[in-house]
Order: structure tokens, then sequence, then C-alpha cells
């Protein structure tokens, strides 16, 4: 068998997966009117784009895994940076990292050595990230923008997952959206002769945008550089925006977009100013340490950390003066990290969703179902995510507290908000809100594959629950839940897939045995935030009480959601009459799905593999800590010797008296600990316990009717109209920010019209007296000027013209007596 | 009694001649006497060249003009034959048009 080099294989595959989508959306972007008369040809021509995607995708996933984890680079980011660091000595050094030369010009080689220390001891075989350089964009002075690749284990799994539920959307929507392929007449619009408005419908277009949306997110994993990251951003808020506004006749729908629009242009600005700290502190945008236009080696931003950090650290063990959060050795700014770490957080709180601006997705419903499983529920709004995971290692450990705490807010306001709306796919949009808070919590706390790992399954199980209402919602004409009931007698296949979906994100599973694919990844969170809270009590007992209550709630809540739809009686006979099932084009992708939900935390038979283990395996060390942990050995806490010996701990806030942080020195357990049978047992059993009162209590209420929910409405009345009013977020900033901008505006357009017209107005009024002036002045001395000559001219002509008789005599006569007047002139000696 | 010619003589009569060539152009209404008087102007203009290039009359050397005179004398005469046959070509036409030779008619070329 030919040897593959895997390292080619798989970028040529991924790129292909990525551009094949485009490729569709170009043609629909010139067809889709055209195709949209020949039937679903539009919806084909994406789900097939879509279908390639997924199998070249698989087809790398498959490479990924077989390359195993000594690969190509086996001893990961560190190993780059023994590598660069090795070039760093070389005379031609290269211009683009000023920033590090201080490890060159270091007179004692010290620095050197460290570094060459980082090679040997960076133990843990890693699977290094496959880079590569399509194009250079531009470069500026140090800084350059290229379009790069950078593929390690989370861009793959990426890649696979989004190709994967992408292509279950597009056949779902071949259905779904089967109404729009002939002309529509829309209920919810008033035409301006009254009555519905009556529309041509829009079937390609919707393909066209959701192609479009495919590569940008493909694009948006693939991306090695962050400025190429920010630019698939950007796209995929593009293509949110559209697809929310698609029923673009209904003002509610053009509000929703544009409040997700502006609501993700604020978090985006800090992720702007995010970039810029970056570029200021590390001199570089690309991720990986990516081969310039000459094939030789440039550090990325995690190598150039890790130098600045060793330099630090250094500094800091030669009792080098290092300030509260200033500049200090070799021009390392704890202050331009901290800010750098946060914006590109901020834009991750805009596009995941978190607290506070959590408050455009559910509005995002507004867009068609489909849209809503597969951008405002598992691919898009997982950006986020996607990208504190990527950017993972270079956060430093205040910033990961701050991103757990944010988690933790979100993760409760989306649970208790759902617990008591009607509106089946808002309660769905909450969840969301809550399943991405904990993700950034088992981020912050951590957690790296476990929050990754919540990431693909909620992908798949939440993409189920959406695409499961969108069927009932398709089947009864309206999102409100109080209008449905014993709706599985009509429609079996959506109520037994949604109650898969429900187990799924409630975490159902027998701790130490099976479980469906929530329970495995919620599990992991748990125990993150629970080892976290050992070590850091002040703050982790409330994290983990907080996840623990989420946990129960969002049990509650499925199971609310589930048993008012699909159980009890009908409580519109109307709309339970004629109900149906939907056809089997969408039914064949809820099977799918609820299958993956299912399976998706399971080992392959026969074999350790599992999603959770290729995470595992690919696990990056936080920069800090693993300069925490190597280079100043003598600080951490007798405590943590254990840790400190399993080669990488994370006793980074031991470092806190030398670097001078302004907060708390912050822990950050590594993972690999939660997955101790101390930690996972109890945390196991905690979380059965929660999700099944949660359980129980919605069984109780909503399936066997023991406790009347309005008795429990009137037991606390406040609280139920705090929560039925979204925590008064959307008043809060109506009155915060809305209002007083659209105060401004009227008070700008005043000072406009006062001043600035007024203004403009004596301007003009003033440039025309002058021009009647300058026009009196014209006619009565210039052109009078010029007249007058001209007359005079004329009159002298005349004159003149006497002269001329036509007499010869005359003429004769004249010629004499001029010449007898010369002849006496020139005699008397004139 | 009998003073020598001079080249003042000379002179007198040219002026003569010519004086009465002008007269002639001027109060002449007949396209032929004025043809006359124009031969009178040439001819005392002439008689002055003849004079200022006798070798007898040039006592003066400043006054010297030589054989130069009479060659301008011969153009001259040429030149009258030549203005001759044109204008009394002119005179001819003009009699056939008009039926008449006063040039006082003939003032089509007033301004």
């Amino acid at each position: 068998m030919p040897e593959i080099d895997v390292s080619k294989t798989i970028p040529m595959l991924l790129i292909w997966a990525w551009l094949l989508p485009l490729g569709a959306f170009g043609v629909l972007l010139f067809f889709a009117p055209w195709l949209d008369r020949r039937g679903r040809a539009a919806g084909w021509l994406a789900t097939g784009a879509v279908a390639g995607s997924f199998l070249l995708s698989l087809l790398a996933l498959g490479f990924w895994v077989a390359k195993g984890p000594t690969g190509a680079e086996p001893a990961g980011h560190s190993g780059q940076t023994a590598g660069v660091s090795s070039q760093t000595r070389a005379p031609s050094e290269n211009p683009t990292r000023p920033i590090t030369d201080h490890t060159v010009h270091q007179p004692d080689g010290r620095l050197e050595s460290i570094a060459e220390r980082a090679s040997h001891q960076s133990g843990l075989a890693r699977p290094g990230p496959i880079v590569g350089r399509l194009f250079s964009w531009a470069r500026f002075g140090r800084y350059e923008i290229s379009l790069t690749y950078y593929i390690d284990t989370l861009t793959v799994l990426m890649c696979m997952m989004v190709s994967l539920v992408a292509l279950c959307i597009h056949i779902y929507s071949l259905g779904y959206m089967a109404e729009e392929l002939h002309e529509v007449s829309d209920p919810l619009v008033q035409a301006a002769g009254g009555g519905p408005l009556r529309r041509p419908g829009r079937f390609g277009r919707f393909f066209q945008y959701l192609s479009l949306f495919v590569f940008s997110m493909l694009g948006l994993v693939l991306a090695g550089h962050l400025v190429m990251i920010f630019m698939f951003w950007e796209l995929v808020g593009l293509c949110s925006y559209f697809l929310i506004g698609f029923y673009r006749e209904r003002p509610s729908a053009q509000a929703a977009a544009m409040k997700a629009f502006v609501v993700n242009r604020v978090g985006d600005m800090g992720f702007l100013v995010g970039l810029m700290a970056l570029g200021g502190l590390v001199g570089t945008w690309s991720l990986g340490d990516m081969p310039d236009s000459l094939g030789q080696p440039v550090a990325g931003v995690f190598t150039q950390l890790h130098e600045l950090l060793v330099g630090q650290s250094a500094a800091a063990e030669g009792s080098l003066p290092s300030g509260l959060g200033m500049p200090s050795g070799g021009g390392f700014s704890r202050t331009l990290w901290i800010l750098a770490a946060v914006g590109i957080f901020c834009g991750c709180v805009g596009k995941s969703a978190q607290f506070p601006l959590h408050v455009w997705l559910p509005d995002a419903m507004e867009g068609p179902t489909p849209v809503s499983a597969l951008i405002h529920a598992a691919t898009m709004v997982a950006a986020g995510v996607y990208l504190v995971g990527r950017f993972y290692p270079a956060f430093p450990p205040e910033v990961l507290l701050v991103i757990a705490v944010v988690g933790t807010i979100t993760l409760l306001i989306g649970a208790t908000i759902a617990l008591v709306a009607t509106d089946i796919k808002r309660v769905l949009a909450y969840s969301t809100i809550s399943q991405l808070g904990y993700m950034m919590l088992g981020l912050g706390v951590g957690g790296w594959a476990a929050g990754l790992l919540h990431l693909v399954t909620h992908a798949f199980f939440k993409a189920l629950l959406f695409l499961c209402s969108g069927s009932v919602i398709h089947a009864v004409g309206t999102n409100e839940m109080p209008q449905m009931g014993a709706l599985r007698r009509k429609m079996p296949w959506t109520a037994w897939t949604m109650l898969v979906g429900c187990l799924a994100i409630a975490g159902a599973g027998l701790p130490g045995l099976v479980g469906l694919s929530g329970f495995y990844s919620k599990e992991a969170i748990l125990a993150q935030v629970y080892l976290f809270c050992r070590e850091q009590p002040a703050v982790g007992g409330w994290l983990f009480a907080a996840a623990l209550a989420g946990a129960g709630l969002t049990a509650f809540y499925m199971f609310r959601l589930w048993y008012m739809t699909f159980a009890g009686p009908p409580k519109d006979e109307h709309i339970f009459h004629h109900a149906h099932e939907s056809p089997p084009v969408m039914v064949g992708p809820l099977v799918v799905l609820a299958g993956l939900a299912i399976v998706a935390g399971w080992r392959v038979p026969g074999t350790s593999l599992s999603l959770q283990q290729l995470l595992d395996r690919d696990r990056p060390v936080l920069l800090a800590a693993e300069n925490a942990a190597r280079y100043l050995p003598g600080v951490g806490q007798p405590g943590d010797r254990t840790s400190a010996e399993s080669g990488t701990s994370a006793e980074y806030g031991k470092m806190q008296p030398l670097a001078g942080s302004p907060v708390w020195p912050v822990v950050i357990p590594e993972e690999h600990r939660s997955h101790d049978p101390g930690v996972a047992g109890p945390v196991g059993w905690m979380a059965f316990a929660a999700a099944l009162a949660g359980f129980l209590l919605a069984t109780a209420i909503y399936g066997m009717r023991k406790l009347a929910p309005e008795r429990i409405v009137q037991a606390a009345p406040a609280v139920y109209t705090f929560l039925k009013n979204k925590w008064y977020f959307d008043q809060l900033y109506e009155a915060a920010f809305v209002r007083p901008v659209l105060r401004l505006a009227d008070g700008t357009v005043d000072v406009d019209r006062q001043v600035l017209d007024r203004t403009a107005d004596g301007m003009a009024r003033g440039l025309i007296r002058l021009a009647r002036m300058e026009d009196w002045l014209d006619r009565r001395w210039v052109d009078a000027l010029f007249n007058r000559s001209a007359e005079a001219a004329y009159r002298l002509g005349l004159g003149l013209r006497r002269l001329q008789t036509g007499e010869l005599r005359q003429y004769v006569l004249w010629a004499v007596l001029g010449a007898v007047a010369i002849f006496v002139l020139v005699s008397l000696g004139w | 009694m009998f003073h020598p010619i001079t080249l003042a003589h000379y002179f007198v009569v040219g002026a003569v001649l010519f004086t009465c060539g002008v007269l002639c152009m001027v109060l002449k209404r007949n396209a032929l006497g004025v043809l006359m008087g124009v031969e009178l102007v040439l001819n005392g203009a002439n008689l002055n060249w003849i004079a200022l290039s006798n070798p007898a009359l040039r006592s003066d050397p400043a006054w010297a003009v030589g054989l130069d005179g009479q060659l301008m004398a011969l153009f001259v005469i040429v030149l009258a034959a030549g203005e001759a046959a044109v204008a009394l070509a002119i005179a001819l036409n003009y009699y056939r048009l008009y039926l008449s030779v006063d040039v006082d008619q003939a003032n089509q070329l007033k301004g």
C-alpha cells in the first residue's frame, strides 16, 4: 500500500469540503429563480454539495484518527517552539518577531537553554496541527494577513460535525421549505389591499443562504489566522442576518434580524479591540507557526506568547523588577495580554449569546426552523465556544475565570427563562443559551475537552430538538405549546425522536455504566467544575451549585416541553384534528440525528476510540500553566506536588505574587484529573440526582397533573412575572441603550436642523446675494466697458467710410495734397 | 546776357510738367484726359532723372547719378507704355458698358 502523506491529504480534503458549498452558493446566486421553476433542483444542488463536504470531512477524520498521536509533529506547539527558537539563533533573524529578540540578545544565554529544555520536557505526545498557507492577503510592517489553515483534532471534528448536521438539515429543509416552491401567502403580513400578503416562493434563495453559511462556517473552523477567523465570523453573522430575516415582509423578522446583527456588532467591537491588543502584544495573528512565502516557519500566536512567558518567568526568577500589570521583562505586558483575551472573549459572548449579549438569540427564532436548528443551535452560536476552545492555550487564568462566571450566569438565565416560556422554539432557544453557558463554564474551569465535547453532542441533540419542533410547527401551524398536546398519537416518529433529544439534553444515563451523548459531556463539565470547586471553594462552590441546579432545570423544562406538546389531552381539537406526521424526507433526518444523540458519546465498539478520547488526546495545555510549572518549580504549594510531578500541572496561580495580578490567585485544575473515580463518581451521581429530580417534577406537574402549574405561579407571582419578562433584559436594554440612542438621534436631528441646516442655508443665501452683486457689477461695468469700446470702433468706421467716395479725381487730389504735405513737413525739418 | 543752363532749369521745367500733369488728372473728367495727365507726371519725373545723369551738369559730385539716371528714365518710359495699354483697355471697356468715359460716373468703388 502506498504511503499517504496525511499532512497533505487532510488539508486537501478539507479545503474541497470547504469550497463545495461555495460552488453551490455561486450557482444558486445566479440561477436560483430559474431552478425554482424546475422543482427542488436548487435544494438538491445545495444538499449534494453539503453531502460532498460531509464525505470529505469524514474521510479527513478517518485519516486524522489513523495518523495517531505520534504524527508528523509529535511534540505539539512546544515542539514548534523549540524549532523556532533554534531558528532564532541564526543570524538571519526574520523581522516579523522583534518582540522575542530578547531571547537572542540575552548575554548569558540562559533563556536559550530554557527554550531548549522546553523541547525536551514537553512530554505529552500530542499530534501537532497541520498548518499551511493558501495565499498572503496583505502585509504591512511586521504584520501579515494571510489565508491559512490550521488543522488539528478540533478542526477535523468541527468540520465533520458541521457538515453532518448541515446535511441532515438540508435534507429536512427539502420537505420543510417545500411551500416556498410556489407562491406563498403569508398570513402574518397584511398586504396593501387587505388580506394576507402573496409573494413568490424563495426556495432557491433559502438554499443559497444555507450554502453560503456552510461555506463560511467551515472556513471559520479551518482558518489558521485570527483575522481570517474574524472575516468568516462576520460572514456567518451575515448569513444569520439573512436567514433570520428570511420572511422579510414580517416586521418582527426585520426587527429580529437587525437586533441579532446589532448585538453581535457590540461583541465584535470587543473582538476587534482584542485583535489589536494581540497584534500589539505578539505582532502576529497567525495561530500556528506558519511557513512564510519562502517556506521558513514564522512563529504564531501560541509560540510567541510561550516565548514571552518564558522571558517573563525568567525575569521573575532573576528577581527583575516587575510592576503591577505593567510591561516587564522583555516587553511583555500582562495588561495587554488580558485585554487581548477579554476582547476575543467579547466576540464569543456576542456570537454565542452569552450574558449580557444573549438577548438576540430568542428573537432569532423568527427565521425558518431549519435555520434555527443549523445556525442558532448547532453551529454558528457554537462558534464562540469554538473560538474560546481554539484560543484556549493563550487565555490567562483570570480571563478563564471570567469566562466561567459569564457561562454560569448565562446558563442560569437561560434555564430559568425556559421554565416559563410557552413558545416551543423559544424554550429551545433559551435552552440553547443555557447549554452554551455550560460549554463556556466548562472551558473556563479548564475543561477543554469537556466543553468542546458538549459542543459536539449539543449540536446533535439540539439540532434534533429544533427539527422536531419544526416538524410539530409544520403539523399544527402554531408555536404555542398551550395549544398543543397529545400529539404523540398523531406524529409518533416526531414524538419519540424528540423524547430521545430530551433525554440526551437532560443527560440521561446511569453513572458508570452507559448513557446518551449529553450524559457524557455534561458529566465531564460538571466533574471539571467540581474539581475547580475543590481548588477554589470560594468561587467554585457557586459555580458548581449553579451548574448542578442548571442540570436539574434543564431536565425540568425539556420534559415540560415534551409533556405539553405530546402528552395529555389535546388542548385545541381543531389543531389536533389537522395535525399529521411529517413526510419521510423530514422524519429521516430526525431518526439519523436521534441515533447520533444517543451514540455520540460512546466508544467505537472494540476500540478505545471515542469523541472524548480524541479531544483528550489533543487537549492543549494552558501556556500560563505550562510556564508556571516548568520554569517556576519552587513556587507551587506543597499540597499540589503530585499534580506538578505529573508533567503539566496548572498551578499557575502560585505565580501570582511574582507576576502581580490584580485579582486573587486563580488555579485552573488540569483536566485529566477530572477522570479520577474520586471525582467523576460522586459528580455523576449528583448530576443524575439533579436531572432525575427535574424529570420527576416535570412528570408530576405536566405529565401526571398531580400539581397544577397555576397554583405554583400563584405561590410566587413575582418570580413568575420576573421570569416571564425574561429577567427584564429587553426592558433594561430598551431603557439603558435603545431609548437613549433614539433620544440622542432625535437630539442630533434637532441639532442638524437647527444648527447645521441653518448654517448651510445662511451660507447659501449669502452666496446668492454675493452672486447678485457680482452680476450687477458685470452688467453695469464690465459689459459696459466692452460695449462702449465696440460702439466707438463702429462709429469710427462709419465716419471713415465717408472718405472713400469712389471719386477718382478726389483720390488723386488727396494723394497729391498728402505728398505735398509730407514734402512740406520734411523740408521744414520735422 | 546768356546764363548757362543749369540743373535748376531742368528741375523747374520738370516741376512745371509734373504740376500740369497733376492738374490735368484732377481737373479733367474725361478718362483719356486723366491718362494724358499721367503721362505728363511721368515725363516730368523723367526729366529730372535725365538731367541728373548728364555729365556736363554734374559739377557737384553730390548730385551725380550717372548712367543709372538714364536707365531709370528708360524704365519709366516702358512702364508708361504698359500703363497706357492697360489704362486704355480699361477705358474702352468702361465705355462699352456705360457709353461714357466720365470718371466722375465711375464711382462704384465708393465705400
